[in-house]
């Protein structure tokens, strides 16, 4: 078997890896590895060719690819390592177990170890859409694989499940390269993801948006032959007599993303069981203390510049572990209060200095005001006359002496 | 094209009998119209090897069942396939249940199965932790076993081809041609092919194919069974195949263990005249749910990774039959082989050569017969100081293409070269689990298209998922 | 012509009315802040879109190449651009930021590569 030794080693090489990766080396680790399964770096972002990245972190509206070529840069420049075309098997405690086609099998010895392994798609037998099974069923991530990696159309007359990012943006996609896109459906009530893409990737091309509607039959024994929609009831329960056929050749799924941890799960790390990524602290710290974790491996973002912030705060404190530097204090649990789905960092250490909690509310509501509070204590306060589910809230507070911590939106 | 069997259907039984005689020195044939073995409910069900403790007592259906189940120990070794008894429960949760467990042990004897066992409410409760608590006792079946059912019928298929059988898919009889009293081969949709003895085991289709001999005396509808596939991670998990107790109208639905360690619940039972409505549907799925929280409260159904049905071949009338005829020489007809098909395909094969060689085929031993056949390696179940050697010597093996189920390009590559080729993204996946674990083909189902384009020879358009209507993609973007 | 424009400035969403003729602003009603009044009337006039898409490339590992339109592109004319990169054959090795088309369709804008391709 093929050893290495390293300070931290980073599993993934997507923004989230290569954000840590690079902190990390600045922080002053000396030796920092990425271990990638894909024979490039840049994760999932290599098939996002669209704009939308880095408005916030570089002021400027980036593609995928230019988002994360900027962190390969900088990667490159610190002197960052990579292992290529390697897929991570296991993981504990200070050992990183993975294989690759040129060494075998690979033991990776870490001081630190980052899990940045992303997330994967909800699919179509997570929310039982009843039906055939023919082709023509994908995931809209995979559809975006398939087109913008591997030049493969996936059909000409779409219809996409979910107002989710990913769908909207493959409904654009797929009309500017030639195919109809019928509708897309989405059973809330409201938009699952950003206005700007509600915008610009259906209105533009008119493109309708059926809120309150789902798909409840899949036709078709070989290939997708349309879908069967109806509106739905406040209980989400399809009505009857509003069914209707859409004739179509393509069904994109874009119902959600799920953080991908079987190797957190196998290392015995704490899963939060709204989140499903590991429970963390404001250093991304894990319940294993030299396991660290950041991006959508914790909990779905919507914009990769905080993906990028949160791991360049993981990258660094693996670094500082991995030096002996981070001290093992006792952290308080953050509670997730009125309208508030849930809160990462789920723990904090009560310390110097200011610790950004990031937090999605359970319904969109306006006119609301947000707070975080320590007992009778306001902490933290703030005005917001939306807030919407499909987009995270940030409260920056100071967590010296503090003893408790709940984050709350109410309306005023 | 000239044989000397023509086995019509390449599902377990089909497959089977085709394995069977080619421990004789014969040629056969089996053909079948679909893209792959694996027939239909060969494929789908509940994947369960029986013992036959429920047959009716005396019938031939009881018997080879019962012959066949002792023989998958040596069998599945051979076939070097995963094979586990983990054995049956059957609770009683009312009271009406209970009084009926002494009946089915009765049965049981009568089936010859000696092996059944009575268990109180406190041994199941200790072998099922999540089973009802307001069981009142049970039975214990300990030789029902749990095997992969597709993979089982690729392997009899393959060991068959290493012995000289030979598969002909994408092969529809359309008529079979007789002289005199006698058949003497059969019309199908790839040319002619002359053959002393013809075979039925078209299964769902049998009716279809022995109305080209002139038999109409009965008929097949198609029994839909929709079932529910789990997460191996769901926190409700049960470790024998927990089945009901059957009532006069269902066997019941039932939760058990895969052989791949996920749940498996199901499967409801809707008769149905369309034989290709393989489609699932609200109602059924929800009649899952309401009777297996009957027998395990806790069920997490939000925990599933796929959701499918399966149909079986009903006859009607019902019953097993293995028929010849007087006035059809040199023919076997199967039909009625419905939820013991699986474990007595093995047995049925053994039959149908006997009747053969009543009928007056010749049947010399095949003394070079290979008993063993070696599938694709299991990566994932290798140590690894034996992963390491194999990646070393085929680099292949470094590469992972579904990283749900561990499935390496090696494996994937080895699927599409084998005896049985696997040509399209289903065989692929049906072969080696590559796209039926969590994320359902999301991140290698790209990868196995490209890896089929280039292993096949042809652009990514061409490759399908099933039959050859059912394209993946529809040609370059640029 | 009345216009309703959902602005993007922020995720605030607001519905910005626009009425006027011809590139001429009559009115404009239910802004929140400057900067989605700016945006309702650029929109209103003369609306642009960044546009992206993929080109070919050969002597690569990928088949593909991300590209887009450095700044924006008149949203009228999206698909005429998009006509323009499809006729792309690319040559590895291409820059981020390489010109692959100059001024496409005479909207004074280049298509650029979006990714570093080897």
């Amino acid at each position: 078997m093929y050893e290495i030794k390293c300070n931290v080693c980073v599993v993934g090489g997507g923004p989230a890896g290569l954000a840590a990766a690079v902190a990390a080396k600045k922080e002053g680790a000396e030796k920092v590895l990425i271990v990638e399964r894909d024979e490039s770096l840049g994760g999932i972002l290599q098939q996002c060719i669209h704009p939308g990245f880095g408005l916030k972190l570089f002021n400027e509206e980036l593609t995928g690819p230019e988002y994360f070529g900027r962190f390969i840069d900088e990667a490159e420049k610190a002197g960052v390592e990579t292992l290529l075309g390697s897929m991570v098997l296991e993981v504990s405690e200070n050992l990183v177990t993975c294989i690759n086609s040129e060494y075998g099998v690979c033991e990776i010895s870490a001081d630190a170890v980052v899990l940045a392994m992303g997330c994967r798609e909800r699919t179509r037998a997570n929310i039982v859409i009843p039906g055939t099974r023919p082709a023509g069923v994908y995931t809209a991530g995979t559809a975006q694989r398939l087109m913008n990696r591997q030049n493969e159309m996936v059909g000409k007359k779409v219809v996409i499940l979910g107002s989710g990012d990913i769908g909207m943006i493959m409904a654009r996609r797929l009309t500017l390269e030639g195919a109809k896109v019928e509708a897309v459906v989405e059973i809330m009530d409201f938009l699952a993801g950003l206005t700007r893409n509600r915008v610009q990737c259906l209105d533009d091309f008119g493109i309708p948006l059926l809120l309150s509607h789902t798909v409840v039959d899949i036709k078709g024994n070989d290939r997708v032959e349309g879908v069967v929609i109806a509106e739905v009831d406040e209980k989400k329960k399809p009505i009857e007599s509003t069914k209707k056929f859409i004739e179509c050749d393509t069904l994109l799924l874009s119902v959600g993303l799920i953080p991908e941890n079987e190797l957190t799960n196998n290392a015995g790390i704490k899963i939060s069981p709204v989140t499903k990524g590991p429970e963390v602290n404001q250093f991304m710290q894990t319940s294993i203390p030299s396991v660290f974790a950041c991006g959508n491996v914790v909990h779905v973002n919507d914009l990769v510049d905080n993906v990028s912030a949160e791991s360049a705060t993981a990258g660094k404190n693996a670094a500082l572990f991995a030096a002996g530097k981070l001290e093992k204090k006792d952290a308080i649990k953050v509670e997730a209060g009125e309208n508030v789905r849930y809160v990462c960092p789920q723990n904090v250490v009560p310390c110097d200095g200011k610790v950004d909690l990031y937090f999605r509310v359970m319904k969109p509501n306006k006119n609301v005001k947000i707070t975080v509070c320590d007992g009778e204590n306001v902490l933290f306060s703030r005005k917001a006359i939306k807030v919407n589910p499909g987009e995270m809230e940030k409260a920056t507070v100071a967590v010296d002496g503090i003893s408790a911590l709940t984050v709350a939106v109410k309306e005023v | 094209m000239k044989t000397d069997v023509l086995v019509i259907g390449a599902g377990a039984v089909g497959t089977a009998i085709t394995r069977e005689l080619t421990k004789y020195r014969l040629n056969v044939i089996c053909v079948d119209k679909r893209e792959d073995v694996g027939g239909d409910c060969s494929k789908s069900n509940s994947a369960i090897i029986h013992t036959g403790y429920d047959a009716k007592p005396g019938t031939l259906e009881s018997q080879l069942v019962v012959a066949a189940n002792p023989r998958y120990d040596q069998l599945t070794e051979d076939l070097d396939i995963p094979f586990e008894r983990v054995g049956a429960i059957l609770p009683a949760i009312t009271d009406e249940q209970f009084e009926q467990l002494p009946a089915i042990k009765e049965k049981a004897v009568k089936n010859r199965v000696y092996d059944v066992e009575y268990l109180s409410k406190e041994q199941i409760l200790e072998m099922e932790p999540n089973l009802n608590p307001e069981v009142k006792g049970g039975l214990y079946i300990p030789r029902e076993s749990i095997i992969d059912p597709f993979i089982f019928v690729v392997a009899m298929a393959e060991n068959a081809v290493a012995n000289g059988a030979k598969f002909m898919l994408n092969t529809e009889v359309t008529g079979i041609r007789m002289e005199g009293d006698k058949v003497v081969g059969a019309e199908t949709t790839n040319g002619y092919i002359e053959a002393d003895y013809i075979i039925n085991a078209a299964g769902l289709f049998c009716d279809d194919i022995a109305a080209m001999v002139g038999k109409n005396d009965y008929y097949v509808n198609p029994r839909k069974g929709q079932f529910y596939i789990l997460d191996k991670n769901t926190g409700c998990k049960v470790n024998h195949i927990v089945l009901p107790i059957p009532t006069k109208v269902t066997k019941g639905k039932l939760m058990c263990p895969t052989i791949h360690g996920n749940m498996l619940v199901g499967p409801t039972a809707e008769d149905l005249t369309d034989k290709y409505d393989k489609s699932t549907n609200v109602e059924g799925l929800d009649s899952i749910r309401a009777d297996v929280q009957k027998l395990i409260p806790g069920v997490i159904l939000s925990d599933t990774i796929t959701q499918y049905s399966g149909l079986r071949p009903n006859r009607n009338p019902e019953g097993l039959n293995i028929d010849t005829y007087d006035d059809v020489k040199h023919y076997v007809n199967l039909s009625g082989v419905r939820s013991t098909g699986l474990t007595n395909s093995v047995s049925i094969g053994t039959y149908v050569a006997s009747l053969l060689k009543e009928m007056g085929l010749e049947m010399v031993w095949n003394e070079n017969f290979i008993s063993k056949r070696k599938g694709v390696v299991r990566f994932k179940e290798l140590s690894k100081e034996e992963q390491h050697e194999l990646i070393k010597k085929n680099p292949l093996y470094g590469n992972i293409v579904c990283r749900c189920e561990t499935i390496t390009e090696g494996q994937i590559v080895d699927a599409i070269h084998s005896p049985i080729p696997a040509t399209t993204v289903d065989a692929v996946k049906r072969r080696l689990r590559a796209g039926m674990g969590r994320c359902q083909g999301g991140f290698c189902g790209p990868k196995v298209i490209e890896i089929l384009a280039r292993e096949l020879g042809v652009s990514a358009d061409e490759i399908r998922k099933g039959n050859s209507k059912s394209y993946m993609v529809c040609g370059k973007v640029k | 012509m009345k216009k309703d424009i959902i602005c993007t400035v922020c995720p605030m969403g607001c519905v910005i009315t626009v009425e006027g003729e011809n590139g001429k602003i009559d009115s404009i009603e239910g802004y929140t802040c400057p900067r989605g009044k700016n945006y309702a009337e650029n929109e209103f006039v003369s609306p642009v879109r960044i546009l992206t898409s993929t080109a070919k490339i050969s002597g690569a590992k990928t088949p593909l190449v991300a590209v887009r339109s450095k700044t924006p592109v008149p949203k009228d004319k999206l698909f005429d651009c998009m006509a323009e990169i499809r006729k792309l054959e690319l040559t590895a090795p291409v820059k981020r930021g390489d010109v692959l088309i100059a001024d496409v369709c005479g909207t004074g804008v280049d298509i650029v590569s979006s990714a570093d391709v080897k």
